[in-house]
């Protein structure tokens, strides 16, 4: 890093770019690698509510996925610049308040993802055996959260899953994957314990529209299709067109896979898995003698009588007509839903509730209803901008997330350049400090917090790497923030 | 103040990427087109994948997944059909990470599948259109 004094000393129109990134999943590596490559003396800090880096990367994709995660190679150059300062177990709007950043910066980034699900409003939803997709997937990789989530694999052979997106494809991979590949990809041990007892025979991931309108990608359907031994239930080729070839290329591609299916039918297979679409959760019932979830009532549907059955958005609408799908295991699957950070309303910055966004221009500029100052106009709120699920909702591959990042990063530095407001400009131009982290250290260190560097985080990777290497995995994650820590006091 | 004067420029990354000079004779030309129209030739080896190749040569290109077929941020479009032709078919992997690719076209391919050989010297591939290019000016108009 460049010494303190050195950056106080320079005018304001020469003074660093000074910003703070919110979240270190992708989004938020993606912002910092093309602004401090787009503006040459940028400093980025970089807050992280966990001590250890990286978001979805590392709790979101799947462990069977290892390629995917080789965009932190990418991150941890970034990391590597003098200009980047990496700070973990802060958790901004509880160790750190936001009006008390604000003075020091020129600008914050809140790329802090997605953290809770959205519900499905239906009675029985939070009977045992329902599970929340995102908390299965956190739970098998290690989240500290929820790593005693301990689902129950053991009480019946069937999984229902409500959605179809990339996390339910994710989610009935895992409970169909024989267990040995596993092993050696970093899923965590608890969950390996787990899933090598589990009887779960049979998954149904189940979507409220038909097989054209899901969200799955492409990908995670071959990958169910390629499992050995495992059966894919045919599918109703009403759903199609009978000519493919009127489909755009992906959906068509999705289709011939879907007809194509698996060699063997889910009779002379010991495990399976359905595609069930036009059915809509109505409630979950519990078992006649224990509390515990019997199976899930859906509405069937029919597509809209105006509706391209056919197209991506046809809209569908409820029949009268009602199923049943007996299970023991549920998951709920329908999105996940970002949450507003504590003291973004003391910024005058509202959080969008029904789309569980920060309303944003949509380039990813922070906007207010209440017109804001400056040239740009348009509400925008100065100095504060967004990128990644927190901007766009939570859809997409890292391939998105990093467009949408770049996005971010690239009205950033054209502001910069163009002399609009930033967080602290005022009549003398830019009136921030220009102090960053070395101006809120000290109330940080008051809140009873332990920062990580980026150089505790290495220490902590590099004996996740050597415990998975008695196991002969890649990496045995630490899944408590106590444990993380304790390799930093030795 | 001036902020206009600060530098835009990239940084030079090392990257482990680090490809082999051609050997003399067996030299294959290939040319970027970036999102500008600038036209970027390189002399390279047979077996140098043009994401490897693009990332040596400071193209900007993302290997998101670092080659590794699972992501399409390396995505190429090849400029003539005839040359298109003549390359290997995609395989299903391929395909299924070019149908999420932005602006996918008929020649479409990911750049990290696409290694040069006799066949492909004088390869030109454009790279898409990923984002729109903000500028400040575009909200300016209220």
């Amino acid at each position: 890093m460049v010494p303190l004094n050195e950056r106080r000393s320079t005018t304001a129109s020469e003074r660093p770019l000074r910003l703070a990134i919110i979240g270190s999943g992708p989004a938020g590596f993606y912002t910092a690698h093309r602004l401090m490559k787009k503006v040459q003396n940028a400093v980025v800090d970089m807050y992280e509510q966990l001590p250890v880096p990286y978001g979805l990367v590392r709790f979101g994709v799947a462990p069977d996925h290892p390629e995917v995660k080789n965009c932190e190679d990418t991150f941890d150059m970034v990391a590597a610049s003098e200009r980047f300062n990496y700070i973990g177990n802060v958790k901004v709007g509880q160790h750190l308040r936001l009006t008390d950043m604000k003075p020091h910066y020129d600008a914050i980034l809140f790329s802090y993802g997605a953290s809770e699900d959205k519900k499905l409003g239906i009675p029985g939803e939070n009977l045992p055996g329902v599970y929340s997709a995102r908390e299965f997937v956190a739970w098998y990789n290690g989240l500290p959260e929820f790593r005693d989530l301990n689902p129950d694999l053991q009480f019946g052979d069937h999984a229902v899953i409500v959605g179809q997106g990339n996390v339910a494809m994710d989610v009935a991979r895992i409970l169909l994957t024989p267990v040995d590949d596993l092993r050696k990809t970093d899923i965590s041990t608890h969950a390996l314990e787990t899933l090598s007892a589990s009887k779960i025979k049979s998954v149904n991931v189940v979507g409220r529209r038909g097989p054209l309108q899901a969200a799955f990608t492409i990908k995670e359907a071959r990958e169910l299709m390629r499992i050995p031994d495992v059966a894919f239930a045919p599918i109703d080729k009403s759903l199609f067109p009978s000519d493919l070839r009127k489909l755009e290329r992906p959906p068509r591609r999705i289709a011939e896979l879907l007809l194509k299916g698996t060699q063997h039918t889910p009779e002379e297979s010991a495990k399976s898995w359905a595609l069930k679409f036009l059915l809509s959760p109505v409630s979950m019932y519990p078992h006649e003698t224990a509390n515990l979830v019997a199976g899930v009532t859906f509405a069937k549907q029919a597509f809209a009588a105006e509706a391209d059955r056919y197209s991506k958005s046809a809209r569908v609408v409820p029949t009268a007509e009602t199923i049943t799908m007996p299970t023991s295991l549920a998951f709920r699957s329908v999105g996940y839903k970002s949450t507003a950070l504590p003291g973004l309303s003391d910024f005058g910055v509202p959080f969008d509730e029904k789309l569980g966004i920060i309303p944003n221009d949509p380039h990813g500029r922070v906007i207010t209803a209440s017109s804001g100052p400056g040239e740009l106009g348009a509400g925008h709120v100065p100095g504060l901008y967004c990128a990644g699920w927190v901007k766009r909702g939570p859809t997409g591959v890292i391939a998105s997330t990093m467009s949408d990042a770049f996005m971010s990063a690239d009205v950033i530095a054209s502001d910069w350049e163009s002399d609009v407001p930033f967080l602290n400009s005022g009549r003398n131009g830019n009136e921030s400090t220009g102090l960053g982290w070395d101006g809120v250290k000290d109330a940080v260190a008051q809140s009873g917090t332990k920062p990580v560097s980026w150089e505790d985080w290495k220490k902590i990777d590099a004996a996740e790497r050597s415990r998975g290497k008695e196991l002969g995995k890649e990496r045995e994650k630490f899944t408590s923030v106590e444990d993380m820590l304790k390799v930093l006091d030795g | 103040m001036d902020r206009s004067r600060r530098r835009f420029s990239t940084t030079p990354v090392a990257r482990h990427n680090h490809l082999d000079p051609p050997k003399p004779g067996e030299e294959r030309k290939v040319t970027f087109v970036t999102k500008e129209g600038d036209r970027h030739t390189f002399e390279v080896a047979d077996g140098d994948n043009l994401l490897d190749i693009a990332l040596e040569n400071d193209i900007e290109m993302e290997g998101a997944c670092g080659g590794s077929c699972a992501c399409s941020t390396c995505h190429v479009i090849v400029e003539d059909d005839a040359m298109y032709d003549k390359m290997e078919e995609p395989t299903d992997d391929e395909n299924d990470m070019l149908d999420l690719a932005f602006g996918l076209t008929e020649t479409s391919r990911l750049g990290c599948q696409l290694k040069m050989s006799k066949e492909l010297d004088g390869l030109v591939v454009k790279l898409p259109q990923m984002t729109r290019n903000m500028q400040a000016s575009d909200f300016a108009s209220k």
